[in-house]
């Protein structure tokens, strides 16, 4: 049950935006498609709705093949990044459209309509037009109408992308609120590792078209398959093959075998935390993340020569595919990551 | 850079002066004409056989011609942004031809083809089909030199609004046809009406293709711009100012139907509601920034 996709190819003219993609989307989870721009994400999601014909590969929802199933069969709820509002029509009209396709009659059409108004607190608004609404507002409008027609799968394409950090915030605590009331399995696409992380309870992190790696923010975080993994999931620093995160670079004032030199080049202060950085022997530039106490605790400042501890650390051999254990005892995994059929389960 | 003062009067008499020489002053001598002596002479000129023959003939070519033309141009236009393929720029250079080509060139090759000699004409008269000197011909004259407006108007309307409210209903169930009434027709409806006021203000005042064409049989194959030069070459001033007068009020009236549905609409889809501050949403009490 869930979603499957299976060997899914898609190419535009030269660009391959998916490349034997596999993914594993069990039945009511939440999951998150992470990626930067240009990864096959917001591909993948569309493949999954129908909206983007497959070259090869296989869509199965819920047991069924909907490979060859035009969208308007699929049954999946779609959120745009931009809306997609039928602007000629009031915010009733926009949740109603599935309903009328459906032919429901029209007292059981302005009941549904009217639930989910309240669900997702817009009642009052709607008579409104779109254009009276704001992006937050809008977004909501756009989320009850696709969840009217009770989909099988909801699938929400950068959902928040166009809005503001404030009004992206509340909305991620409110979408993760809705899925533990409607349990219905959800695929949301965003290049942000944050929002990913904050939102969603499994993660599939893409890149030029292949899966990277999936799993846990945990399972990501602590134990990343590859160099780009670790790099697009939180900060990194890089030491020749070495790869730390600033918050596991230890700042001491007394060299020992495993502590290397380094300069204080700037301190910053982002409130709670500090950000210090540092240039090494070889002119490596490196960060370290520090936290207000710590630093008054060092007395840093800035041309100030002290010794950096790297905690854990991870390489990721040529291919950047098969993690390394280094320094303390991090066992990081080897999720995913095999190179021959890029494949994640989720 | 905003202009000073002084250059922006200069600019709004000259452009207001350019118009008022170049329209208001011939269509204002033409008023001006036709009611010298009253109302009575221009009724009188209006209601002859003849008179009325012209009138219900240029009605009748607007009420076939932009029906088509319309349907044609949404299609088209359809075609054109919503289907990429490679005949796609010879449709689109197809589709302006009617522009570059003067109507009565127009006019000149239907009597090509239509004619006794011509590639039709001979078959469609065996199967007693007259189309030169007759109201099918006049049809295909006017179909002709009217046929890019609708796609022209509706060609960027639809690509402007892009694909994605047609998917949003797609995802939603609703098939192609239902999809197309329900989404993209409202969405697109201010190109479409455009279009149609300017073929109907087209096929109002054709005269070059259809002067060929209909032999401008008084009373039979006459239509009203014929009709008001007729009388012109007649030295019959009164009924070619009257049928020039009355050619102007059908362009006015259709312009005016359109602005009253516009505004119809327009007050439809702005609504009283003024647009106030976001309702908080429960889970921060916050209010969206606008």
């Amino acid at each position: 049950m869930g979603i499957a996709v299976e060997g899914a190819r898609k190419r535009f003219g030269d660009f391959q935006a998916l490349d034997n993609v596999s993914i594993d989307v069990p039945d009511g989870s939440l999951t998150a498609l992470l990626g930067p721009s240009g990864s096959g994400k917001s591909t993948l999601l569309r493949a999954i709705a129908g909206l983007e014909t497959l070259d090869a590969g296989q869509v199965v929802i819920n047991g069924q093949d909907a490979t060859a199933t035009p969208a308007q069969k699929r049954e999946v709820g779609f959120v745009f990044q931009h809306y997609a509002a039928f602007k000629h029509m009031t915010v009733f009209g926009n949740v109603a459209f599935g309903l009328k396709i459906r032919k429901w009659d029209k007292a059981k059409i302005s009941d549904r309509v009217h639930e989910l108004l309240r669900l997702v607190q817009l009642d009052g608004l709607a008579e409104r037009y779109p254009d009276q609404l704001s992006g937050g507002q809008r977004q909501r409008m756009a989320l009850a109408r696709a969840l009217a027609v009770e989909p099988q799968v909801l699938l929400l394409d950068e959902p928040f992308g166009a809005l503001d950090a404030k009004v992206r915030k509340d909305l991620r605590t409110w979408l993760r609120r809705l899925h533990d009331e409607m349990h219905v399995t959800t695929i949301f696409v965003t290049h942000d590792q944050e929002e990913a992380m904050d939102v969603a309870e499994q993660l599939v992190v893409m890149n030029e078209g292949r899966v990277e790696q999936s799993g846990t923010a945990d399972d990501l975080y602590d134990h990343p398959a590859n160099e780009f993994v670790m790099s697009f999931v939180g900060e990194v620093n890089r030491l020749g093959e070495h790869f730390v995160r600033p918050h596991d670079m230890e700042v001491v004032l007394d060299p020992d075998e495993r502590t290397e030199e380094a300069m204080v080049q700037r301190i910053v202060a982002l409130g709670f935390e500090i950000r210090v950085e540092f240039v090494l022997g070889d002119g490596t530039e490196v960060w370290a993340q520090l936290t207000r106490s710590e630093l008054q605790k060092l007395e840093l400042r800035e041309g100030q020569i002290v010794h950096l501890r790297p905690g854990q650390t991870k390489s990721f051999n040529g291919d950047g595919s098969s993690p390394d254990r280094q320094g303390a005892s991090t066992p990081s995994g080897g999720q995913g990551g095999d190179d021959a059929e890029v494949s994640a389960a989720v | 850079m905003t202009p000073t003062k002084p250059a922006k009067w200069g600019l709004r008499s000259l452009a207001l002066g350019y118009l008022g020489l170049l329209l208001l002053a011939p269509v204002g001598m033409i008023f001006y004409k036709t009611f010298e002596h009253g109302l009575g002479p221009p009724i009188e000129a209006m209601t002859s056989p003849d008179a009325v023959h012209a009138i219900y003939l240029t009605l009748l070519m607007v009420a076939i011609a932009v029906p088509l033309n319309t349907l044609f141009g949404i299609g088209c236009a359809l075609l054109l942004v919503r289907h990429q393929w490679k005949g796609n720029a010879v449709l689109d250079g197809i589709i302006n031809l009617p522009f570059a080509i003067s109507p009565i060139v127009v006019g000149l090759s239907l009597f090509l083809l239509y004619g006794n000699d011509g590639w039709f004409g001979p078959t469609l008269s065996e199967w007693g089909v007259q189309v030169l000197f007759s109201t099918p011909g006049m049809v295909l004259a006017s179909v002709f030199v009217s046929l890019p407006f609708v796609v022209r108007e509706v060609v960027p309307v639809l690509q402007e609004i892009g694909t994605e409210q047609e998917q949003a209903a797609s995802t939603l169930g609703a098939n192609g046809w239902q999809t197309f009434w329900r989404v993209t027709l409202p969405a697109i409806r201010w190109g479409v009406a455009y279009g149609v006021v300017l073929t109907t203000a087209r096929v109002l005042g054709e005269f070059g293709a259809v002067t060929i064409v209909s032999g401008s049989i008084s009373g039979k194959t006459e239509t009203l711009p014929l009709f008001v030069a007729k009388a012109f070459e007649q030295f019959n001033e009164e009924a070619a100012y009257a049928g020039a007068i009355v050619l102007a009020l059908l362009a006015l009236t259709t312009l005016l139907l359109m602005s009253i549905g516009g505004r119809k609409t327009k007050a439809q889809a702005s609504g009283p509601i003024p647009i106030t501050g976001d309702v908080p949403i429960s889970t921060s009490n916050a209010k969206e920034g606008s």
